[in-house]
């Protein structure tokens, strides 16, 4: 009954450009508003030989309509399709009872690059809405759609559109009868997934960098655990902290130069530190016996949030940069952990127990008081998109893993599914790519 | 010092006291026989020997042999608990002679729990499982360096499923020999 630590021969992949069509997030509306804006985006005229790669209006089409905010046409109900300003007649959109057009035309310019000009009517006043040009090289225009949609989005409700963001997420499934963790990243409507590292011991709590260029996250492939920062361009990684014991948790500071994460050393106090990047300075946040863990920023990079058990359960604590007097923030229930801050610093979605079902709950910081956003029994992971709209996380189904995301305002509600394995862990990219 | 550390303290103490029986303080078990109006009478058995007797043969009681204990290599743990349970005392004084008695040995103690809760906070309750594991070795002699920890959390469940006898099976230390 001796294991050796040769049982621990481990693989660690990286893999740049897998391509995994099979294990694509399929994203269904399970709850829109009631009152979704009804939208027509009609078909783009293209103006070379043949077509192009991607159907663009169906990008947006699909973005608009995974807002749950935005009811799109079918477009066999369209009597006409036009794809110049000029052509839209209003009345005809106003008899289908659509609220906003979209309208646009894909033109060759030198080779392999495009020009995208669309136009969007408000078919309820007749009038324009806004008109755009984008150039495009043509291996991007599924890009170019998901920007596009973001500008529409942003337009129509005045919050910016997340069409364009990323999400990373770690799948785990059996090969070989041996597990395997894959941390993947994709578009945020779940297409081009793509594996960026891969293991046979655990992968977790991936943290996009604020500038979205790099991810950290936790490997157990060695045994223990170690923190590394992946540059997500080339592929290269670094270990960032590989103390003794555990090394979890990271999580950016909002200007992208210091990593906040969890020590426990050898005798297994867990406690919140701060490494500076650029000079490998570490210096200890807090001191207690209790777990402090699951760190994470406010905006203002000055405070941080977190987990402690020292009151007993776990709640959340704030404690400034000093590590003087960490206050304690949650009150309501015997388990709230995993805290995140929305971008705007005023709501802290965290994991909630409701009479024994693992829940998100939104905690209003300003004005006190926790709401219950989701009804599965083991919620856990929340991240909020970039606008603050969205908090996506990780439920089970049928004995799966699954994602989900809900709206902060809990009106729409969204389900993530893979086609097969366990899914996890999901976390929302920032703006910029 | 911390309630919870003087509580993990004073489990572990119980463990190094280790296997002196509780009896419980019941009739039955003071083998009274008769009582009445506070007249208490209590059987003596004698030293009478019926016969010469003879050794049983063969395995029996192969629960308490050395190797069986030491071949006990998981300690399952209660929900939200980082107690170790006193049936488990013998395996682990059992393990901790063996480390004493070798002290090029190593093991490390992999703390898990069951996949409810937060995966973060999970790794810190799978570490606070393994470090009882580890203080209640140390405490019986076992020498710091000889022991490891980590923590998997509920990264790695020995049983798939999300029922309690799946849970029951998740929360567990496992004893890792590294040489």
């Amino acid at each position: 009954m001796i294991h050796r630590i040769s049982a621990y021969c481990f693989t660690f992949l990286l893999l740049l450009a897998a391509p995994a069509a099979q294990a694509q997030l399929r994203i269904e509306i399970t709850q829109g508003v009631s009152e979704a804006v009804p939208v027509a985006v009609v078909p783009f005229g293209f103006e070379g030989e043949g077509a192009p790669a991607v159907d663009v209006a169906a990008v947006i089409d699909s973005d608009l309509a995974f807002s749950g905010r935005f009811a799109p046409m079918d477009r066999r109900d369209m009597i006409s399709k036009p794809t110049r300003p000029e052509q839209v007649k209003i009345e005809d959109w106003r008899l289908l009872k659509t609220d906003v057009v979209v309208v646009g035309r894909i033109k060759p310019m030198s080779p392999g690059r495009y020009e995208i000009e669309f136009h969007v009517f408000d078919v309820f006043r007749g009038q324009p809405l806004m008109g755009y040009t984008l150039p495009v090289s043509a291996d991007n225009l599924r890009s170019a759609g998901h920007r596009i949609a973001d500008m529409i989005f942003e337009r129509l409700t005045g919050v910016p559109g997340i069409f364009s963001t990323r999400i990373a997420y770690v799948t785990v499934d059996q090969d070989d009868g041996k597990s395997r963790y894959r941390l993947w990243l994709a578009d945020a409507d779940g297409a081009r997934p793509q594996v960026i590292a891969e293991s046979r011991q655990p992968l977790m709590s991936p943290a996009w960098s604020p500038d979205s260029r790099r991810i950290a996250y936790v490997s157990f492939e060695t045994g223990v655990s170690r923190i590394f920062v992946q540059e997500l361009a080339t592929g290269r990684r670094e270990v960032v902290s590989s103390q003794p014991g555990i090394n979890s948790a990271p999580a950016w500071s909002p200007d992208g130069t210091r990593l906040a994460l969890v020590l426990g050393g050898r005798d297994g106090n867990l406690d919140i530190h701060v490494l500076t990047l650029a000079s490998k300075e570490l210096r200890r946040l807090t001191r207690h016996p209790a777990i402090d863990t699951e760190p994470a920023w406010a905006p203002d990079g000055r405070s941080l949030y977190f987990t402690s058990d020292r009151a007993g359960g776990p709640q959340i604590y704030r404690v400034g940069l000093d590590g003087e007097n960490p206050r304690r923030v949650t009150f309501e229930g015997n388990y709230n952990a995993r805290p995140r801050v929305s971008p705007d610093g005023e709501q802290l979605a965290v994991v909630h127990n409701d009479r024994g079902n693992f829940r998100i709950a939104l905690l209003d910081m300003r004005r006190g008081g926790v709401r219950i956003l989701t009804d599965g029994r083991q919620d856990e992971s929340p991240s909020f998109a970039p606008n603050g709209n969205m908090i996506i996380y990780a439920t089970r189904e049928g004995g799966r893993g699954v994602l989900a995301a809900v709206s902060t305002d809990g009106r729409v509600r969204q389900r993530i599914a893979a086609a097969e394995g366990e899914v996890r862990e999901p976390v929302w990219s920032p703006y910029a790519r | 010092m911390s309630m919870q550390k003087l509580a993990i303290l004073l489990v572990s103490a119980a463990l190094i006291a280790g296997c002196a029986k509780k009896t419980k303080p019941d009739d039955e078990a003071a083998g009274v026989v008769g009582r009445d109006d506070g007249f208490v009478t209590q059987p003596s058995p004698g030293d009478d020997l019926y016969g010469d007797g003879r050794a049983v043969e063969g395995e029996y009681g192969v629960t308490d042999t050395p190797e069986a204990l030491l071949g006990q290599t998981t300690i399952y743990f209660d929900f939200d608990s980082s107690a170790i349970r006193s049936e488990y005392a013998q395996a682990v004084a059992a393990h901790a002679a063996q480390l004493i008695g070798n002290s090029r040995m190593a093991v490390r103690l992999e703390g898990h729990t069951d996949e409810r809760g937060s995966r973060e906070y999970n790794i810190g309750l799978g570490e606070r499982r393994a470090q009882a594991v580890r203080r209640a070795l140390m405490l019986q002699g076992v020498s710091g360096d000889q022991v490891s920890t980590v923590s998997y959390g509920e990264e790695r469940p020995a049983v798939t499923g999300s029922d309690e006898e799946a849970w029951a099976m998740n929360r567990r230390v496992e004893i890792v020999y590294l040489r």
